[in-house]
């Protein structure tokens, strides 16, 4: 059996004393791709937040293993340095702090930059702009896969890459995703599965109210969810099998 | 009529509206004695103390420069370059050479203001006029530094601005003291006059010490097109800073704006304000202020804007940083309108450091204090200040300088 390079057990998460994770199970092998279906605030965003370590999401319970080892109480920075890159769904917007300073952090060689730039066409000048303010939907979007690829960890994370995006943009994006993907494991959060059309996804998971219901091919999750609503879920039976080893 | 003296005698003992009330009598009168010297053949230590507040020790890269060691003018020269465009030198010297200069002195800023200004008056040291001539373009920067040698001493400056019809200019001013030099008051009175089509950008840095305190009173009067742009810089603790500079926009489309960065350390009690005030057709004006109080650093940012006449626009951003639970930043944006068509904003923010940028950077992968290094370096961009490139880059590189030590 492969390995796992995630692996969440008995996951239950906090907010502000609130319960927002219940039980999360996951299990992502090495190289495979998996995606997360879910309704608005099923707490999708927040089991990003959870693996990444934010205080704020308190772990009441459960284990996060990545690469066999037990991150659950590691600092964030920490995570990440260990090959876990996030491309966020509402990233805050930080005054005076240069998209092209958190670049150059992340790739020090400025030619890399330049041809990142040109893949997501981004002009030179978006590198001077303080990060996130005042950027469009899109150019979120860009900018955070900007920043996942520079990031150059082998785990990556979307969390709705896809959202109020453009078709020309979509089709830029789709590409640049589908080739990071290679040889990279991912987990990628879609409501309408738009992205699916430029990667090959191996497994889908939905999770309804903190917790996963189901688990399954993706295609067709997709259209069950498309055609009968988040409904289905609650009938699909949970997948329990082990995909993968620590 | 009375005279100036007899104003300022008057307020003597006058408190000022803001800021703690300081007896003036405390700081002595005994300055050390300076003789005229390039200011590169200055000692090591003050070479080294300028160089943090914009001033530089070879004059290639000033047009012209004033520096002025306690009452003492040592050095004033304009580059032969720029002998056609600019000229500088001791405001004694300006008064006596040019009769006309009076109708500019205590024109806007009042003698009898407060008891600083008095003793600007009754015991005057000093300080520079610098006058920029008719269309002249001065592309490189002027720079005026005034400096204190001696410990607990008293120093007070008279400085006049004069930017004539169509020139333009930037000037750097830095304030500064010797290492042994721990107690003592510099009150400064600046007026700048930036005539018909004239633009002017003043940029002050101060760097004082643990119990110095400083009382600067400025003020503009901005004709018909005219610019001014004044940036302000505090980042070394002190004991107490309390000004309140005010710009006129006299004439019609005047324009006038306050950039100002206090980054407030230690015990320091910082109360600094800017105010503009609208008063024809056109007129414009924009104060942002920067504010980071940590330790048990208090900061006042007040602004002020006036507007005085129709079809006039100005606005207020002020945000605070505050990096201690024993810091304190009280901003207070004031805005005043006397008329319809005078169209007046303002925004405030203050608080800590927020969580949320702090765990987005960290998700990029940097350590929580770098994280936060950067955010407060982010804060005092002055690239939203709409500087000249160069100054920019020498702007920032003195901040760079201070939050490196600081942070
Ligand atoms: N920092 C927070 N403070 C308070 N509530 C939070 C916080 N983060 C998440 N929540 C709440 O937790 C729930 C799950 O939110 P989350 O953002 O994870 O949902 P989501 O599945 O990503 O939804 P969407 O599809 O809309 O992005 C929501 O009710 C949300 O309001
Ligand atoms: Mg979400």
């Amino acid at each position: 059996m492969v390995k796992c390079i995630l692996e969440i057990q008995n996951l239950s998460v906090e907010v502000s004393g609130k319960r927002i994770l219940n039980n999360v199970n996951l299990q992502i092998p090495e190289g495979e791709v998996h995606v997360l279906f879910g309704p608005n605030g099923s707490g999708k965003s927040s089991l990003i937040m959870a693996l990444l370590g934010f205080p704020a999401y308190k772990i009441v319970s459960g284990r996060i293993i990545f690469k066999g080892i037990d991150i659950t109480s590691l600092p964030t920075n920490e995570r990440v340095k260990m090959g876990i890159s996030v491309a966020f769904q509402n990233p805050p917007v930080i005054r005076g702090v240069k998209l092209g300073r958190i670049l150059s952090y992340l790739m020090p060689d400025e030619n890399k930059i330049g041809e990142l730039l040109v893949k997501v066409k981004f002009p030179q000048s978006f590198l001077e702009r303080d990060i996130n303010l005042g950027f469009s939907g899109g150019e979120i979007k860009k900018s955070e896969i900007l920043q996942v690829l520079a990031q150059n960890g082998d785990f990556i994370v979307l969390d709705e890459p896809d959202s109020g995006v453009d078709v020309e943009n979509l089709r830029i994006l789709g590409t640049i995703i589908n080739d990071a993907l290679h040889g990279r494991s991912a987990l990628i959060i879609t409501h309408l599965g738009v992205i699916l059309q430029y990667i090959n996804a191996n497994m889908a998971h939905v999770l309804m109210n903190g917790t996963i219901v189901c688990s399954g091919s993706p295609v067709k999750i997709l259209g069950q969810i498309l055609n009968e609503g988040y409904a289905w879920c609650e009938k699909c039976p949970q997948v329990k099998t082990m995909r993968c080893e620590l | 009529m009375s005279t100036s003296k007899d104003d300022a005698l008057r307020a003597i003992n006058k408190p000022a509206a803001y800021g703690p009330d300081l007896d003036v009598n405390q700081y002595s009168r005994q300055p050390k004695n300076w003789e005229p010297c390039p200011i590169s053949s200055l000692p090591k230590e003050i070479l080294e103390r300028i160089l943090e507040v914009g001033v530089l020790p070879e004059r290639e890269n000033r047009a012209a420069s004033f520096f002025q060691i306690d009452h003492s003018v040592i050095f004033r020269a304009v580059q032969s370059l720029f002998e056609d465009k600019v000229e500088i030198m001791s405001a004694r010297e300006a008064l006596e050479k040019y009769d006309w200069l009076k109708d500019y002195w205590w024109k806007i800023v009042s003698v009898d203001t407060d008891k600083y200004t008095a003793l600007a008056e009754l015991a005057w040291d000093q300080g520079y006029f610098i006058r920029i001539f008719e269309d002249q373009k001065v592309t490189m920067p002027l720079q005026a530094c005034l400096f204190i040698s001696t410990d607990n001493l008293n120093q007070n400056v008279h400085n006049i601005i004069i930017a004539e019809p169509g020139s333009e200019a930037q000037i750097i001013t830095g304030c500064t003291l010797h290492s042994s030099v721990q107690r003592g008051l510099h009150v400064g009175i600046t007026e700048f006059y930036v005539k018909e089509d004239a633009k002017l950008t003043f940029t002050m840095i101060h760097n004082w010490a643990q119990n110095f305190d400083s009382r600067p009173r400025s003020g503009a009067l901005i004709e018909d097109n005219g610019v001014f742009i004044s940036n302000y810089m505090c980042f070394k603790p002190l004991k107490s800073l309390q000004m309140y500079p005010v710009a006129y926009c006299r004439g019609v489309n005047a324009r006038a704006r306050f950039n100002t960065i206090i980054y407030g350390t230690g015990t320091s009690y910082i109360d600094v304000g800017s105010k503009i005030v609208l008063q024809n057709e056109g007129c414009r004006g924009e104060i942002i202020s920067r504010a980071i109080a940590t330790d048990e650093a208090q900061i006042y940012a007040r602004g002020f804007l006036q507007g005085e006449h129709g079809n006039t626009k100005a606005h207020l951003e002020c945000r605070g940083l505050i990096l201690s639970d024993k810091a304190i930043i009280y901003a207070v944006p004031e805005l005043m309108a006397k008329v319809q068509g005078a169209e007046l904003s303002h925004e405030a923010a203050v608080g800590k450091i927020a969580e949320e940028q702090v765990q987005y950077l960290m998700a990029r992968g940097f350590s929580r204090s770098e994280a936060e290094a950067l955010i407060v370096r982010g804060f005092m961009d002055v690239s939203i200040f709409g500087l000249p490139k160069e100054l920019e880059r020498e702007i920032q590189r003195m901040i760079d300088i201070t939050t490196e030590r600081a942070l």
